[in-house]
């Protein structure tokens, strides 16, 4: 199976198992619950980080996979995109090599709109220092990021992003994963 | 690779406890087997809170080749289902661990736990009552004492015997995470539990306090990376405990170093095979079980695919690594979807460390011979085999090419699972539970 779309398998059942568990008997399982994250932020981030190196490929062939100047912000990008969905499945070997433990490839800047949905409270300080301080096992009983806030969420943080919205970013990630 | 040629194992089933239907209630599953200090008895809890404790039989002596047969001695419930209304959540019922306390007088006391609750239990047997009372007739009514015109002294007349489980003690409020170990020290004075994030000693005779020994929770909970997933005392030294985590790592703490241990004075840890990474790489090398051996030499740990012993005075990498079920590495993605790859599986050692045992997917379980490097897979199923009859190993292939007593690995069925073992400590007899029956099979004797 493609690295993608496994890593996107994982990630989605994982969210899955997370949202089940909330109304397991016992409560929610410290243990299962951190495995889970641990699970789904390796997917996460390989995920993107192969797909950052498909998009690098399918953008210029000459260019070295490992170059930390990328602007996928650049309008460019949004030419690429055609581009991208076909040299994804020849540069397979290149995203594989990619994964193995190689440093997120985009500059922390850029990364924040990978990340945007997930971890909206890294933009909130006033919601972290709240959530450390509350007690365990507290019923989280904070909104959750719908569908619709995260489109939204996403398309006014990044005005030029001319990635179009796949089916990812739309799933909605529990914000406080481990925190209760 | 099979531990004999022929195929035929030292191992025949000998008992079958609990329902053989397909019907199974949750209640009934067994979550806890654990054999007291001298084997004769043999505890088991279920996640419906109830404790079994089966005791074995004086021996046969016209029948040498049999061991003795456990049969049930007592049946009791030790815990119940709770609700927190504090935090709205429901406290379940299911023994998590059972721990048996060193024999000192006629009685026996074990520890049970669930999630948040500990009890001491005092099992005692009343095989006579007091009869020919004054002032009470044999029915229990009270008689006048005017018309009381001698008096006799009431003597113990025998009864059937009934065996009375009752509660000593209730070790409440101390945990805010699940308990997931208890272990009795060698002191015979206190004992530990733990939880995700904390290890607390209690004393055996108090109820109203504990001390917390370790405590891994980070100032911000989004920091956490790491949970305690298994702790136990080292045998003979009542200083030193260790305790796993979901990292794989175990860490050795003494208690004579500081009074929190959070601080460890040694760490276990193997460096990762690159080569084998993955997405599941740290679902599956989380520790499930740790024990030592009774020597107290050597430590053994259980993580999702291997067994591994290591000896407390090297902490790079163990002494000794068994493949339980290599062959799932490659269906983790299918284990991860099924949710098997979360199953906590525990090892036992036999009473003296040569072999140690554990459990494995479609009822298989596997032990392991230490000196000679030999291994052996058997099947816990009472269709395939008939009590004394010598069980035949089994043996997992890849392959498309079938022999007898092999399977392939897409056959396997992930729904019958053997987590909890446990070894007699003399003898050689083990008892496991698969789903919701109790195994017993001891060793042929020649």
């Amino acid at each position: 199976m493609d690295v993608t779309a496994e890593a996107k398998q994982i990630m989605v059942q994982a969210l899955g198992k997370m949202y089940s568990s909330r109304s397991q008997r016992g409560g929610l399982r410290l243990h299962r619950s951190l495995l889970l994250t641990l699970v789904m932020k390796s997917a996460r981030d390989i995920y993107h980080s192969a797909r950052l190196m498909s998009e690098k490929s399918g953008q210029s062939v000459t260019e070295e996979c490992t170059s930390h100047t990328q602007e996928p912000m650049d309008t460019s990008s949004s030419t690429a995109t055609p581009l991208r969905e076909t040299s994804g499945q020849s540069s397979e070997d290149g995203q594989r090599s990619g994964l193995e433990g190689h440093p997120h490839p985009l500059n922390p800047a850029a990364d924040k709109e990978n990340c945007g949905p997930s971890r909206p409270d890294r933009h909130s300080r006033k919601r972290r220092s709240k959530t450390a301080t509350d007690s365990d096992f507290i019923p989280c009983k904070k909104a959750k990021l719908e569908c619709a806030e995260v489109r939204g969420v996403l398309q006014n943080s990044s005005a030029n992003c001319g990635r179009a919205l796949d089916s990812l970013s739309l799933v909605p990630m529990p914000r406080t994963i481990v925190t209760f | 690779m099979d531990g004999h040629g022929d195929g035929q194992s030292r191992w025949c089933l000998s008992q079958v406890k609990g329902a053989v239907d397909d019907d199974v209630a949750e209640a009934d599953i067994i979550s806890a087997v654990e054999f007291n200090h001298s084997g004769e008895l043999l505890a088991t809890g279920d996640r419906g809170g109830r404790i079994v404790i089966f005791q074995q039989e004086q021996e046969n002596k016209s029948l040498p080749q049999c061991r003795a047969e456990y049969n049930v001695y007592s049946t009791f419930q030790s815990h119940e289902p709770e609700f927190d209304y504090l935090k709205s959540l429901e406290i379940e019922e299911k023994i998590n661990k059972i721990r048996w306390l060193p024999q000192k007088n006629a009685a026996h006391f074990l520890l049970s736990t669930n999630d948040k609750t500990i009890k001491l239990w005092k099992i005692s047997e009343r095989d006579k009552r007091p009869e020919g009372y004054n002032l009470k007739e044999e029915d229990g009514r009270y008689r006048h004492p005017s018309s009381l015109t001698t008096l006799r002294v009431p003597v113990f007349q025998p009864m059937d015997l009934m065996v009375e489980a009752s509660p000593r003690r209730v070790y409440a409020n101390a945990h805010t995470y699940h308990i997931n170990s208890i272990s009795v020290n060698s002191d015979n004075e206190t004992y530990l539990s733990a939880d995700d994030l904390r290890v607390n000693l209690w004393h055996l005779d108090y109820t109203d306090r504990s001390f917390n020994i370790v405590d891994i929770k980070p100032a911000n909970m989004e920091e956490l990376t790491e949970v305690i997933t298994a702790s136990e005392f080292h045998p003979l030294q009542c200083n030193t405990f260790v305790y796993g985590s979901s990292k794989g790592s175990v860490r050795l703490c003494d208690m004579r170093a500081s009074a929190l241990c959070d601080q460890h004075s040694k760490l276990f840890e193997e460096p990762e095979d690159p080569s084998t990474r993955s997405f599941f790489s740290e679902i599956i090398s989380s520790i499930s079980d740790v024990k030592f051996s009774h020597s107290g030499r050597y430590m053994m740990t259980r993580d999702y695919l291997t067994l591994k012993i290591w000896d407390l005075h090297m902490e790079s990498h163990p002494v000794e690594t068994y493949q339980v079920h290599g062959y799932l590495r490659s269906k983790l993605c299918s284990l991860y979807e099924n949710d098997c790859i979360f199953d906590k599986f525990e090892c036992c050692w036999r009473g003296d460390d040569s072999e140690v045992m554990t459990g494995s997917y479609n009822n298989f379980f596997r032990m392991f011979e230490r000196e000679g490097q030999r291994d052996v897979t058997l099947e816990a199923s009472w269709e395939n085999g008939s009590p004394g009859c010598p069980l035949k190993s089994w043996r997992v292939s890849t392959g498309s090419r079938r022999k007898r007593n092999e399977i392939g690995v897409d056959c396997l069925d992930f729904s019958r699972k053997i987590l909890y073992t446990s070894w007699h400590p003399q003898e050689n007899i083990v008892a496991l539970a698969t789903v919701n029956n109790l195994y017993l099979f001891q060793e042929k004797l020649n």
